[in-house]
């Protein structure tokens, strides 16, 4: 019923003698919503960067939505990011010197044309109608990192991508963001999360465990990450 | 968006923005000064730098030949054809007559001096004043041309038919002084001066025309003339004339005639000498032309030398910016810009601040051109404009070429290695 979205066929990426990601394998349907865990040095950024066209695999294969990205050079990479890809960041990254409302007006203006309206429904959207005309610096963590979700949502990206997208915020606001989130996966946005909180991991319908670039665990919805990785100690 | 982005970054980066425009400013002024120097007193500084002295003699047609032919310039069988005094005046109704500064006959001739033998003889005018046809005042003569001469005693004038000049060897092999008396052919003269020219004339009697042509039996005749003339330095067009006028095109002949070209200004006094042969003297005609082109290209390497300058402060200040601003380019990188937008951004940028500070230093750099210009040599210089093209071509290529490692480390930066991590 649900058409798959994307889908990585062996992919490795080898760094001199270190494999980040070593032979994966894993498809993900259209309205996933998926969280991925696993300890540092896992490959989990490694993994998100090659879905998000930021990078590419040493060998095999990435299809996003029936395009082998993984064959494509920068510049196709870059139009095909620009239109189907979200991207939030750890670190927020929103211009200092811009308005909230600019902020997510420079994506508009990479992908076609700046348009205010637009972007000033997409930031009520996460609750910020109000502090659209500050600079990033006004605005609290939170607030920041919900401007960067409008941002990476004005385009109406097919995947929302996100690397520990509430690493940097306390609890209350670690909520916000994830019930934006939850919207989100309601509308029938695909969702793809990096996540060191189990909290945060356990909300997703699909969890994933990387370690040593291996994908370890894959289960669904049912099961909570801490039953996760008993079962996978029992497997062992 | 774009412009937004522009000059909000253009005011956040205010301190390095006033930094390229400072190091443009500097540059700009420089090349607008040095060029407008250049392009504006050529003729000045030909003027200023002028070795005084002949640059174009003029014999009779025959004698040149002889002097071509056998490298004689004097003696017998070379000096028995002659020029028509009269004809000299004429010099200056030439097209180019403004720029013959200075000119003065010679007849060659030889006397017999009293006790010592045989020696050689020039009447010259050793100064000449006269009044034009078309009423200009004339003041020229042998002095303006022997600027270097070591005198001493006096020079003659004008009408000194009873006295002479003469050379420092002749003068102290027979131990003659200034104020001494010399007998030549019977007749004597007054020395006023001895002179040092630092070449053959310091073995030769100097005396008027008029005294050489009765000793040689030789009434209104002169053996050359010397012609100190402002000429404009060759070029291919030039050269192709002093091969044969007839070989150049209506147009470019008309051309041709109408600069102030050695060969052009030469055969402008063959038109008006009888039987004359005007032909520069190479050593000096050609070192004015030199010493022309050695101030060009002084002035030519200032201007490469501040543009390189430039280029380096400008790459430096740029790919610092860049590099401060790598995360937040990275960013718009991952949101989906193409390199080529994002390298139009930063070049704008620096565009913008060029031009500013491009204009700036072009008022500098006349008000610079003009102190030069009162100081050096006193007179306003003339600004051209088609120093405002060669400035800005000069400038775009510079911030371009300044650019360039900034650009390179753009198109080289990925957005994972700055958006990730700490
Ligand atoms: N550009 C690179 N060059 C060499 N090695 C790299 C590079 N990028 C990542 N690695 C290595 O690949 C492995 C996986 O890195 P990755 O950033 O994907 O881990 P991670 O799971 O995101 O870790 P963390 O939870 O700490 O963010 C690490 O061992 C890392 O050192
Ligand atoms: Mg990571």
């Amino acid at each position: 019923m649900s058409s798959k979205i994307l889908e990585l066929k062996n992919v490795s990426k080898i760094y001199g003698n270190l494999k980040a990601l070593a032979d994966i394998n894993l498809s993900v349907n259209a309205g996933d919503w998926l969280s991925i865990m696993g300890p540092s040095g896992s490959g989990k950024t490694t993994m998100i960067n090659i879905i998000g066209c930021m990078d590419t695999p040493s060998t095999g294969s990435v299809i996003l939505d029936g395009v082998d990205i993984s064959r494509e050079n920068a510049g196709s990479l870059t139009r095909i990011r620009r239109d189907k890809i979200g991207l939030i960041f750890q670190q927020f990254h929103l211009i200092s010197y811009l308005t909230a409302v600019e902020n997510v007006m420079v994506a508009q203006y990479y992908h076609s044309m700046p348009d205010e309206e637009e972007a000033m429904e997409a930031l009520a959207k996460v609750g910020l109608a109000d502090r659209a005309r500050h600079l990033p610096a006004q605005l609290s963590g939170g607030e920041q990192q919900r401007v960067c979700i409008a941002r990476a949502l004005i385009n109406s990206p097919q995947i929302l991508l996100g690397d520990e997208p509430t690493g940097n915020l306390d609890e209350e606001n670690e909520g916000i963001v994830v019930d934006i989130f939850r919207r989100l996966h309601d509308e029938g946005v695909t969702i793809i999360i990096v996540t060191h909180d189990p909290e945060v991991g356990d909300v997703a319908q699909r969890k994933i465990i990387l370690e040593h670039g291996k994908v370890v665990g894959d289960i669904d919805q049912s099961a909570t990450f801490g039953e996760a990785l008993k079962l996978k100690g029992k497997g062992e | 968006m774009f412009w937004r982005m522009i000059t909000k970054t253009l005011i956040r980066q205010k301190g390095k923005m006033f930094m390229i425009a400072f190091t443009v400013i500097l540059g700009v002024s420089l090349s607008t000064a040095m060029m407008n120097v250049m392009l504006g007193v050529g003729d000045k500084v030909n003027r200023e730098l002028k070795v005084y002295g002949a640059n174009i003699t003029v014999r009779h047609k025959d004698a040149a030949l002889m002097g071509d032919l056998y490298g004689l310039t004097e003696g017998q069988g070379v000096n028995d054809k002659f020029l028509h005094e009269e004809d000299i005046l004429k010099l200056k109704s030439i097209f180019w007559g403004f720029n013959i500064l200075d000119f003065a006959p010679m007849l060659d001739g030889t006397a017999r001096l009293e006790g010592v033998g045989d020696v050689s003889v020039v009447g010259t005018w050793p100064e000449k004043h006269a009044v034009l046809s078309t009423g200009e005042d004339l003041h020229t003569g042998l002095k303006s041309l022997r600027t270097w001469w070591e005198i001493s005693g006096e020079w003659l004038t004008e009408d000194d038919n009873n006295a002479v000049m003469i050379g420092h060897l002749l003068a102290s092999q027979n131990n003659i002084h200034a104020g001494d008396d010399i007998v030549l052919n019977g007749k004597t003269f007054r020395v006023k001066g001895i002179y040092n020219d630092g070449g053959q004339a310091d073995g030769k009697i100097l005396m008027t025309l008029p005294a050489v042509q009765e000793l040689t039996n030789l009434p209104g005749k002169v053996s050359s003339i010397e012609v100190s003339a402002l000429t404009t330095p060759d070029n291919d067009l030039a050269r192709k004339a002093a091969q044969d006028p007839r070989s150049l095109s209506p147009d470019e002949y008309e051309t041709w005639y109408c600069t102030a070209y050695v060969s052009a200004i030469c055969h402008q006094i063959q038109e008006v000498i009888r039987d004359g042969v005007a032909k520069p003297v190479r050593q000096v005609a050609e070192s004015e032309g030199t010493i022309l082109n050695k101030t060009t290209l002084l002035m030519i390497l200032i201007t490469i030398l501040s543009s390189i300058g430039s280029a380096l402060a400008i790459s430096n200040l740029i790919t610092a910016s860049v590099i401060e601003r790598s995360q937040e380019l990275g960013l718009l990188k991952a949101l989906g810009a193409y390199n080529w937008q994002i390298a139009a951004l930063v070049l704008v940028e620096v565009m913008m601040t060029g031009l500013i500070g491009g204009i700036l230093g072009y008022f500098l750099g006349i008000g610079f051109a003009q102190i030069i210009g009162q100081t050096v040599f006193g007179s306003y210089i003339e600004i051209a404009r088609m120093v405002i093209l060669i400035v800005a071509v000069i400038l775009f290529l510079v911030t371009l070429a300044g650019s360039i490692p900034a650009i390179r480390y753009l198109m080289a930066l990925k957005p994972t290695e700055v958006l990730h991590g700490k």
